[in-house]
Order: structure tokens, then C-alpha cells, then sequence
């Protein structure tokens, strides 16, 4: 059974997507909160130039050599804008927009240049092959596995180990570098240390789901989950999930529509995105215009209440304490008025007498809340 | 045909000079305002994310028209820009998670509508993908009408707004002080990015567009100071690069436009950074290296001064030995330049037979203002 299993080209290729969607999603929710997301998108763009250049060194393209080989391009990326930008001739974000574009171009043009040697496309760079995985197999323990499953495997056991085990201190290095610093815990080494794996990972999801699509798998989940909790282990477990529901999802449509695989996944990552930017529970674009809209009917009441206490002693009450003042007198629409007289009398804090408004024991104890919060006319 | 003589068809050579020269001095133009306003990764987010708008443009159409493919591109990067804006203003993210989030799942979008074209019939006459690494050889006559007519919008919109751009981009608070329109006055700089990006699309591809967009702009920076030179080198630089790199790229067999047009333009930025007059990194290292040697001097002259003081003696022969106990070993040259110019004189002091100076009376003058008090 379990060698069925590894012989179905689907679950293969949905296990691709879950092993990449898992490590992208661990490494990226602290790429997310340190606010280092767009590195991720020169790293993924320079493991092209290491991709090409280990193959013309060591005429490798899978394997160990090459992992590490095309992952320190990744991480040539970064030490290079960081050097550019420490020189303050251009600003960081301008450095990190020339030294990738400069090693992807010229990882381009080698490909081409090899394109008789080499069996990589300038395409499939970018959209990956991921319906292909299954073709080339390694024997292990009697079970064929496919190559990128196992390689894929092994980097989300070492970035799961790195995570998990250094999990304090990336928290605090995210959190507080400077209290990171003090207490020697290195935040400048843990996060290039998370760069140098962003691209190990990087090169290992390559031929499955391409350069450009792997920074989906790094940045969305994550900031997905960051608006449904504001925890990071919660956050951590929330991307994972989401990129797996991705995958699954972005697989079963592609199939269906005869579209991308990999490029369906990724787009996935987006629809969970945008489902959480509008309904998520707290910070949902949804949630918060609802909030807004209780706390202003919320307010109409207590003015309502406010306006009914001030003239309900008054000679002018007749004239006052009637719906049409709250439209003539305090200019407003006569839906608002409405809705604000129906939560007085919803809540209790209004009653009414013939065409007139009247406080009722709990809304004069508002009222008197409002302009004396401290109770002082009580004690005086 | 071969390609080369393909090249040297007047007409061909021609379109594809003209057509290279008019995006990459557009795209460099307007990539002046994306490095100065610190958006250069927004430039990068838009160029990726105007995939699916060149895609859903040729699947609206039909067929490969110019038109439709970039009119799909700019709403396609006019709704990137934004959503990059609702997702900062919205949420807690920050704003590099935001482009992040934009360039990715846009970019997935347009692979998956690219799939999607590739099934129908024309795609490959269409020839989509010279869209992702950028394709010069592939700019028809025709196309020419249309990207002179977006320069032409981009360029008088920017000379009409001249002020009021400059103003907001380097100082958006006192823009807003002054009742400028300022949110307006950025969407519509955003804007004119976003369309300099689309109509170099062509030349450098969806993927690379960025450099094409900050390079320029970047190498300018280093060699002039003022906003109205900086827009116009980056243009000749755009300009330079697009058109070297479109004759590269269309000499050579299955060579794309953009990454060669990238490297050109990088190479013109790594010659400014180190060689640019006053700014360059060599200027820089001069500069240093020139203070260093005066300050190295200078601590020289004070120790031998400090020594003739203590001896109450203004000729007082001070061994070598003696300035390096007191302020360490002076850096190599650093004596010997000192008594070329005269400030201090080698003299012997026997029996000891290691090097000995005094300080000459311009030695004392020099070492007196070096130290802010002249003594009578």
C-alpha cells in the first residue's frame, strides 16, 4: 500500500507542493515578521545564476552539491546588497533591485548560452515541472521515490529542526533585536542563518514549483496567518495549514481547468489571502468596518442620551427631547436618527411618552455617568 | 535569413534602435522618481505583477495586439499598486511583506492565465512569453506609434507637473503643508512608473523590467546632484542600454533582450559607483586615504612636539623609538613625508646610533595651529 502510494503520480505531486508549501511557510513566518519578505524575492531569483554556475563546475544538477552550490548564490544576493547599500551611494531597496536583476540576467544568458548541455529552459524557471516530479525516482528501501520528494524531505526536516529548536531565539531576534544583541544571542547571524536555508529551500523546490513561485509559498501563508492570530506558534501552525489547504486545493482546480499546477498552488496561497484580508475575525476588512459601524450606532446612544438628560428639566424639553431635534437640531439623517432612537429603546435607556423621549432609570444613570464620571455631585 | 542579416535590414534595425531607445530613455526617465522615492521594490512588485494583464490582454483580443496586451498590463499593475496600498493601509503588515504578497500571487495568477493562452490557437504567433525575459527583434513598426504616444503622455504629464513632482518627492510633509494634492500627486507618480514599466515590457520582460526601471537612475545619481539632470542622464543611460542590449541580444541566436539589456545597464551602474567624480567609490577611497595621511602626520608633529616641551628644549632630539611608545608606530612613508615638507630634520645624536629628528621651527608653526593655540 504504502508502495502504491509512492507509485501515484497525484500524491506524488500533491506531497511535492505539501513539503514545499511546509518549509516556505516555517522559514517565512519569521521572514514575514522581520520584515525581511523581500529578500526572499532576490534570493529566488539568484539561485538561477548558482544554478548554472554549479552545473558548469560540477556538470551536477541534483544533489547535495547542487543545493548548496546554487544556495549560495542566493546568499551572495544578499551579502552583495548589503554590502552595495552599506556603501550609502543607493538605498537598501535599491541595491537589493540591482544586484539580483544583474545575477538572474546573467544566469539567464548562461543558460542559453548552454542550452545544447543543459536541461533547463528559461521557462521552466519560472513556472516549474512540478507534474514531472515523479519521473525521476530514486530505490529506497525497496520503494521508488521520487528525487524532489526525498530532497524536499530532507530540507523540511533540517528547516523544521533549525525553527523549532532555535524557536526563542528567532522570536526574540524578531521581537528585539537589540535585547538579542545585548544577551549575545546574534540577530544579524540567526536571520542570515534563515536566509542561507530561505535559499537552500529555494534551490530544492526549484524544479518543482519554479523561482518565482516559491516566493508565494514564503511570503503568503505567513502573512495570511498573521492576520488571523496575533501568536507566532499559532501563526507558524496557521501557515503551514494554509499552504497545505493550497496545495491540495491549487492542485485539484488545476487539474480541472488544465492549467499550471504550480501556478494554480500559488495563486491558492493568494485566495486564502485575500478571504482572510476581508473576513478575517479581528482584523478582517470586514470585521473592522462592523466594528466601526456598532461603535458609532453605540455613540449615537449615549448622544442621545446625553442631548434627552440636558434639556429633560428644561422648558425647552417639549421641543428638545422629540425625534424631529435629533434631525433639526443635532443635523442628522433621518436614518441615524432612527436607528439611534431604536438602540435607546433596545437597550432600555429610553422610553417613549406620547411624541416624547423620556430617560429611563438606566439611561439617566448614563447620562449622569457622561457628565459626572467621578460621581462628585453624588458625594458633594 | 539568418538573423544577422535580418539585423541589417535597414527597416528592421531601425524599428528595433528606435523602438529600444524610446523605452529604455522612458523607463529610465520615470526610474529616477521609483529610486528617489525608495519604491524600487514597488517597481519590481509592479513588473511582476503585470503578467496577468499582458496574458488576459491577448486572451481578450485574440491575437498579439499590442494594444490590448498593454492596456491589460497597466490595470493589471494599476490594481498591484493598489492592492500593495489597501494591504499596508488595512492590515498590520509591513509594507516589503505587502510587495511580497502583490509580485507573488499576481505573478502565480498570470502563470496559470499563461497555461491558459498557451492552449489556444495563435499563442505562438503571439510569441507571450518574449514578454517574460523581453524580446527587442520582436517590436513591430506598427508598435512604434503606440510607445511613442505613452512617452509622449508620460513625458508631458511630468513636464506639466514638473513642481509639484519634485516638491512631493523630496519633501511630501511641506507639500502637504502648502495644500498640494499630495496622495493625488503620488498615485499619479505611481502611475507613470507603472506605465513605464508596460511599455518596456517589451524590451526587457516582465521579470527583469525592474533594473531597467532603477539602474539607470541609480548610475545617474552618483554623477549629477540635481533632479532635472538625474531625469535626463537616466533617460541616455535607459536609452544606451536598451539599444546596446537590443542589438546583443538581436546578433545573437536565442539570446532574450532583457537580461542582456540588465547587464549592460548594471555594468554602467558598477563604472559609476566606483569611478563617478566625487561621489565614486575611488574619489571616496582618495578622499580617505589623503585624510588619513594628514591626521597620521599631524599626531606625529604633536608628539614631537609634546617631547621638545617636556625637555624645555625646541630642538630636542627625539629618538624614533620615543614617538612610538607614545602614539604607536607611525604608518610607513608618514617620517619620511614629514621631513620633505620640512617639518622635521634628521640629525644624529651619538653615540646612539638609532634615527633621531628635531622639529624644525615650521615644524613648531605647523603643530602650534594644529593644535588652535598660536604661542607668542
Amino acid at each position: 500500500m504504502i508502495a502504491a502510494f509512492f507509485d501515484s503520480p497525484d500524491a506524488m505531486i500533491v506531497l511535492t507542493g505539501l513539503l514545499v508549501g511546509t518549509s516556505a511557510a516555517l522559514l517565512g513566518t519569521f521572514l514575514v515578521l522581520g520584515g525581511r519578505a523581500m529578500l526572499t524575492d532576490a534570493i529566488a531569483h539568484a539561485i538561477v545564476f548558482g544554478i548554472i554556475v554549479t552545473w558548469m563546475l560540477t556538470r551536477q544538477m541534483a544533489g547535495p552539491v547542487q543545493v548548496i552550490g546554487a544556495a549560495l548564490a542566493g546568499m551572495l544576493t544578499v551579502v552583495l546588497s548589503e554590502a552595495l547599500a552599506r556603501t550609502r551611494l543607493v538605498r537598501t531597496d535599491a541595491a537589493i533591485g540591482l544586484v539580483f536583476p544583474a545575477l538572474f540576467s546573467a544566469g539567464i544568458i548562461l543558460i542559453a548560452l548552454n542550452a545544447r548541455h543543459v536541461h533547463i529552459h528559461a521557462e521552466s524557471v519560472l513556472l516549474g515541472e512540478i507534474g514531472f516530479v515523479w519521473l525521476d525516482t530514486v530505490t529506497l528501501a525497496g520503494l521508488r521515490i521520487p528525487v524532489a520528494v526525498l530532497t524536499l524531505a530532507i530540507v523540511l526536516a533540517v528547516n523544521a529542526a533549525f525553527v523549532l529548536g532555535l524557536w526563542k531565539e528567532l522570536k526574540l531576534a524578531t521581537f528585539d533585536p537589540v535585547l538579542a544583541a545585548a544577551l549575545g544571542f546574534a540577530p544579524g547571524l540567526m536571520f542570515h542563518a534563515l536566509l542561507a536555508l530561505t535559499s537552500v529551500t529555494a534551490v530544492a523546490a526549484f524544479d518543482a514549483v519554479g523561482a518565482i513561485l516559491f516566493i508565494a509559498f514564503v511570503i503568503v501563508p505567513p502573512a495570511t496567518a498573521f492576520l488571523l492570530t496575533r501568536r507566532v506558534g499559532r501563526m507558524a501552525a496557521l501557515a503551514v495549514l494554509i499552504a497545505m489547504a493550497s496545495c491540495v486545493a491549487g492542485y485539484a482546480l488545476a487539474l480541472r481547468w488544465d492549467v499550471s499546477i504550480a501556478g494554480m498552488m500559488a495563486s491558492m496561497t493568494g485566495a486564502f489571502f485575500v478571504a482572510a484580508l476581508l473576513l478575517a475575525p479581528e482584523q478582517g476588512i470586514v470585521a473592522r468596518a462592523l466594528h466601526r459601524r456598532a461603535e458609532r450606532a453605540a455613540n449615537d446612544a449615549r448622544t442621545l442620551v446625553a442631548h434627552l438628560f440636558t434639556h429633560q428639566h428644561t422648558a425647552a424639553r417639549d421641543a428638545e427631547n422629540t425625534a424631529r431635534a435629533l434631525i433639526e437640531h443635532l443635523r442628522w439623517p433621518e436614518t441615524r436618527a432612527r436607528a439611534a432612537i431604536l438602540q435607546g429603546l433596545d437597550r432600555g435607556l429610553v422610553r417613549r411618552e406620547g411624541g416624547l423621549l423620556c430617560l429611563t432609570e438606566k439611561g439617566e444613570a448614563m447620562a449622569r455617568g457622561i457628565f459626572d464620571p467621578a460621581g462628585r455631585a453624588q458625594r458633594g | 535569413m539568418n538573423p544577422l542579416e535580418l539585423l541589417f535590414q535597414p527597416g528592421i534595425v531601425q524599428t528595433v534602435v528606435l523602438g529600444s531607445a524610446l523605452l529604455g530613455s522612458l523607463a529610465g526617465a520615470l526610474g529616477a522618481f521609483a529610486v528617489l522615492r525608495q519604491q524600487s521594490l514597488l517597481g519590481d512588485a509592479l513588473s511582476h505583477a503585470t503578467l496577468p494583464g499582458v496574458c488576459l490582454g491577448f486572451l481578450v483580443a485574440g491575437t498579439r495586439d499590442l494594444g490590448a496586451i498593454l492596456l491589460g498590463a497597466f490595470l493589471a499593475g494599476a490594481l498591484a499598486a493598489l492592492s500593495v496600498m489597501l494591504i499596508t493601509r488595512a492590515t498590520r503588515l509591513k509594507t516589503d511583506a505587502a510587495l511580497g504578497i502583490v509580485l507573488s500571487v499576481f505573478f502565480a495568477v498570470g502563470v496559470v492565465l499563461l497555461t491558459l493562452a498557451q492552449g489556444r490557437p495563435g499563442a505562438a504567433q503571439a510569441g507571450l512569453s518574449t514578454f517574460l525575459f523581453g524580446q527587442a527583434a520582436a517590436i513591430l513598426r506598427a508598435d512604434l506609434w503606440i510607445m511613442g504616444g505613452v512617452a509622449a503622455l508620460a513625458s508631458g504629464t511630468l513636464a506639466a507637473l514638473w513642481k509639484e513632482v519634485k516638491l512631493v518627492t523630496f519633501d511630501p510633509d511641506y507639500a502637504r503643508a502648502l495644500g498640494l494634492p499630495v496622495l493625488a500627486i503620488e498615485a499619479t507618480i505611481t502611475l507613470l512608473i507603472a506605465l513605464a514599466i508596460v511599455v518596456g515590457l517589451q524590451l526587457a520582460g516582465v521579470i527583469l523590467m525592474v533594473a531597467l526601471l532603477i539602474a539607470p537612475a541609480a548610475a545617474a545619481r552618483q554623477w549629477v546632484q540635481s533632479l532635472g539632470a538625474m531625469v535626463w542622464l537616466s533617460a541616455a543611460f535607459g536609452a544606451a542600454a536598451g539599444v546596446t542590449g537590443a542589438l546583443i541580444s538581436a546578433s545573437a541566436r536565442g539570446l532574450a533582450t532583457g537580461p542582456v539589456v540588465v547587464l549592460v545597464a548594471s555594468a554602467v551602474v558598477l563604472v559609476s559607483l566606483v569611478a563617478a567624480p566625487g561621489r565614486g567609490l575611488v574619489w571616496r577611497w582618495l578622499r580617505e586615504a589623503r585624510a588619513r595621511r594628514a591626521i597620521a602626520g599631524r599626531r606625529v608633529l604633536a608628539a614631537f612636539q609634546g617631547i621638545a616641551e617636556a625637555h624645555g628644549d625646541r630642538t630636542y632630539p627625539t629618538e624614533e623609538g620615543m614617538v612610538e611608545t607614545l602614539i604607536g608606530r607611525p604608518a610607513p612613508g608618514v617620517m619620511d613625508r614629514l621631513e620633505r615638507d620640512g617639518f622635521i630634520r634628521r640629525v644624529d645624536h651619538p653615540p646612539e646610533t638609532t634615527r633621531h629628528w628635531e622639529l624644525t621651527e615650521k615644524g613648531h608653526a605647523r603643530a602650534d595651529r594644529e593644535r588652535g593655540d598660536r604661542k607668542p
